[in-house]
């Protein structure tokens, strides 16, 4: 069965769509992804799109459910990346993705994850160890 | 209805069947329809919007049609080139297509934007539909 891979970066979750998703891949991302983030104890995940030439409702149906379910497992996501032609039709097809946050591209939605764990104060200690690591 | 009477009015330089009984084929359909649209040199966004719409459809009459076939066609009227694409089936029927082109109706699977959804997508919508015998949409996106 074909699965889109998922990268563990410390305590966020990438994802990037290279490929026309039929739907049951669609769906076999939601179950991996709420899946590993539980296991990876994640905080956020960023998903990128930046490949995908359509989102229809199907898929768009799928990145809100992601996000509603990472939610209630006290993870945020971040989708990136969109095609300026795909955002005009997933408007005018009536899909706002109302309650998925979105940002331009993956620096940005990782600085959008970042502030959301800095913002967290259970987890600030865990969060320096990382930061520090990284310089 | 026979797909011979449609289009008449005007020349079709292509047509290509492409047969829906599984899921993966909405995605071979999504693939001809930006092939075609890409062939008469529609827009992206143009592109975009049609494309979106047949993968609306082509779902629509996997999940609510029981499969069936869709047929695209390159059309030409004057000077201007276009695309239509037909989604038939032999499934229920819509009873009430009104209510069907509402935002927001479903009656299962979907989120109640397939129809009306791609209707907007699109510069050409016609739907007939009969109980117990079956739907045909088209849709056709002009250049």
């Amino acid at each position: 069965m074909d699965r889109i891979p998922i990268l563990t970066m410390g305590r966020f979750l990438l994802v990037t769509i290279q490929v026309d998703m039929h739907d049951q891949l669609a769906m076999n991302l939601q179950d991996d992804l709420t899946n590993k983030i539980t296991e990876e104890t994640a905080k956020g995940v960023l998903i990128d799109i930046s490949s995908l030439d359509v989102v229809d409702s199907f898929i768009g149906r799928m990145l809100g459910n992601i996000s509603s379910m990472a939610r209630v497992l006290d993870a945020e996501t971040v989708v990136v990346g969109m095609q300026p032609a795909v955002a005009i039709t997933l408007v005018e097809l009536g899909l706002d993705l109302a309650g998925v946050h979105t940002a331009l591209n993956v620096e940005k939605g990782m600085k959008m994850l970042r502030r959301h764990l800095d913002s967290d104060d259970g987890d600030l200690n865990d969060w320096n160890e990382h930061a520090n690591s990284e310089n | 209805m026979a797909i011979s009477t449609i289009g008449t009015s005007m020349p079709t330089l292509k047509t290509e069947t492409l047969p829906v009984s599984v899921e993966s084929h909405i995605v071979i359909v999504r693939q001809a329809a930006r092939r075609l649209a890409v062939e008469i040199k529609l827009s992206l966004v143009d592109q975009t919007k049609v494309v979106t719409a047949a993968s609306e459809l082509a779902r629509n009459l996997l999940i609510y049609g029981g499969g069936g076939e869709v047929v695209l066609e390159v059309l030409q009227e004057g000077l201007r080139l276009g695309l239509r694409i037909h989604f038939i089936d032999k499934g229920p029927g819509i009873p009430d297509i009104d209510q069907a082109l509402r935002d927001g109706y479903t009656s299962g699977h979907g989120m109640g934007l397939g129809l009306g959804g791609a209707k907007r997508l699109v510069n050409e919508f016609t739907i007939t539909s009969k109980a117990g015998e079956g739907t045909h949409v088209t849709i056709t996106r002009w250049k």
